[in-house]
């Protein structure tokens, strides 16, 4: 039996002006037709730090998440600001197509496209108006080798990237999304799909990534979230309940439904 | 000794008892056999009545080859068509439903693309509460008020353009493109709908515009559902006789233009069908071009097989 929490008790940092940011969202809502599916969402996210969303299935954390680039346009309407840059990019005027060139994303499920390894990610240099062959190559390899796939594929480039495991179709994602140079990556449950193994690797490469990239990343897994994740927030049936340092969010933490939910009462 | 024998016969009883309760028929398994029974009866009255057809139609197809003795080549490259005075080239009526189909195919699917992508990305909602109605009702117009409209306004429309007759293989296109349009166009709806979402969503979340999300991603998964749906509409095209009769004009002669009289396959064995003695070799051969039609249906069959199969290994993950 779920307990009822208080949504009036929460406990998010916030930071101060002297800690770089990728990007902020300030009251957010988002409302699927008439259901309010997240409240008041307030949270911003340091520059070049993992950042881990956690919470039951329900939570809101996806949908937060896929609000972030405008991916939810035309599925759910999302009102309030999300900043990024210094511009609101949560408005009608804004070119959603710079937006996800600059945040991008990777899903749950690998989603390559049925072409070759190559392709794929030529495709999204393509998309973004890169059209030269030298060019294009130097940077299939460089994204190839962010993504920590390189040494396994860069002698079958033209093979079906169906034809990769699970684990390499995804990090074939991520290295399709850092070929455009994005500033900022949303990754939504990236490893619930693959196994233990691959998981290590993703994780293995997120954590070289974060050198270059912001990373927010929505996760089951909490011990994923532990190992990875610098700032972690905690969110529970559509409100943001905690948001603190990792370490602090898992030794001490603040309100009684994080701590619930951290010792395995509930999710 | 005496006592293990009356174990034994006891158990001996009960297993009998349990053979027969677990052997004998009851409502369930007497169901089972009537269900069976009546499907197999069905399948085979339905395979009976293709072969049957399937043999008919051969021998008497190739009986202007066997009994008659014309020559196949001659049969499918002569040019004149008099079954009458013995002169049974068929070249025209190959040429004439060729042209027509590969003609409608060719008009009808950008328009069927088109549709089927602004039923499927574009408006959704729309698409489905208003377009898939209009589409399904196109679909079950008979062809007899297709070919009635072609004749009362495309072949008048014609004669003003270009003059002529008006009757020809461009009106038989326009008639044929307005009938294809909606089987291509349905079955490209679902070939769309079938793409998943997630190729879709992997294509935006990379900053790529709904235009290179759908020629890119989206078309080119479907292709060979698309391809398939335009084989569907070249084989109703392609069968189609009473529609094109009424209004390409049944000349048997050489299609010379696109605006002269011509004939197809169908269009001659529905016009000349009623004035033939059976067993003569104008009878015959029109039964020849029966047979060329189900040789044409067999082959566009098998494309669609071929291309599906194809479709399939593309997309196993």
């Amino acid at each position: 039996m779920l307990k009822e929490y208080s949504y009036e008790e929460t406990a998010v940092q916030t930071f101060d002006d002297k800690m770089p940011l990728a990007m902020r969202t300030e009251n957010m809502q988002v409302f699927y037709g008439n259901n309010h599916a997240l409240f008041d969402a307030n949270l911003a996210f340091p520059k070049n730090q993992i950042t881990a969303l956690i919470g039951a299935s329900g939570s809101g954390k996806s949908t937060y998440l896929r609000s972030l680039n405008r991916m939810n346009d035309g599925i759910a309407t999302v009102t309030g600001r999300i900043w990024y840059h210094g511009v609101n990019v949560n408005e009608p005027g804004v070119n959603i197509y710079e937006i996800r060139r600059h945040i991008g994303m990777v899903f749950q499920r690998p989603n390559p496209f049925a072409k070759s390894i190559r392709e794929n990610i030529v495709y999204a240099l393509r998309a973004n108006g890169i059209k030269k062959k030298d060019e294009l190559a130097k940077r299939v390899e460089q994204s190839l080798k962010g993504a920590a796939l390189w040494d396994e594929v860069k002698d079958n480039l033209d093979k079906s990237a169906l034809s990769l495991s699970g684990g390499q179709q995804q990090r074939l994602c991520i290295a399709r999304s850092i070929a455009m140079a994005p500033d900022v990556l949303l990754l939504d449950e990236p490893c619930s799909a693959l196994d233990p193994i691959s998981t290590v690797k993703v994780e293995e490469t997120l954590l070289e990534l974060q050198k270059k990239y912001t990373i927010i990343i929505v996760t089951h897994n909490m011990q994923q979230a532990s190992r990875i994740s610098s700032q972690c927030a905690f969110f529970h049936l559509g409100h943001i309940m905690e948001y603190a340092p990792t370490g602090t969010m898992f030794s001490n933490p603040q309100i009684p439904v994080t701590q619930d939910y951290i010792s395995g009462s509930f999710g | 000794m005496e006592q293990t024998n009356f174990q034994l016969k006891k158990q001996d009883a009960q297993t009998h008892e349990w053979d027969t309760r677990l052997h004998h028929a009851t409502k369930a398994t007497r169901e089972d056999w009537i269900g069976r029974g009546i499907s197999y009866f069905c399948i085979g009255i339905i395979i009976l009545v293709v072969a049957s057809m399937l043999w008919f139609i051969t021998s008497k197809g190739i009986a202007t080859f066997t009994q008659n003795h014309v020559s196949l080549w001659k049969f499918l490259s002569g040019t004149d068509w008099a079954p009458d005075q013995g002169k049974i080239g068929a070249l025209p009526m190959i040429l004439g439903s060729f042209a027509v189909t590969f003609a409608a195919a060719i008009v009808a699917t950008p328009f069927a693309v088109g549709t089927a992508i602004f039923m499927t990305e574009i408006s959704p909602n729309r698409g489905r509460k208003f377009l898939q109605p209009v589409i399904e009702l196109l679909v079950g117009i008979p062809s007899v008020v297709y070919g009635f409209i072609g004749l009362a306004v495309i072949v008048p429309f014609m004669r003003h353009l270009v003059g002529g007759s008006g009757f020809g293989i461009i009106s038989a296109t326009f008639v044929l493109f307005v009938m294809v349009l909606p089987t291509i166009t349905s079955m490209t709806v679902d070939s769309l709908r079938a793409v998943p979402r997630y190729y879709k969503e992997a294509s935006l979340a990379l900053g790529a515009t709904r235009w290179q999300t759908v020629s890119r991603v989206i078309l080119r998964s479907a292709t060979s559902g698309i391809l398939t749906a335009v084989i569907f509409g070249m084989a109703r095209a392609f069968g189609e006789a009473l529609a094109v009769q009424m209004v390409i004009g049944n000349a048997a002669v050489m299609p010379k233009n696109l605006i002269s009289p011509a004939s197809t396959l169908t269009s001659q064995l529905t016009t000349g069908i009623g004035d033939t003695i059976d067993g003569t070799l104008p009878n015959n051969a029109l039964w020849s071009l029966a047979l060329i039609l189900l040789l044409m249906s067999l082959f566009f069959n098998a494309l669609v097989r071929v291309i599906a199969k194809r479709g399939q290994l593309k997309h196993e993950r």
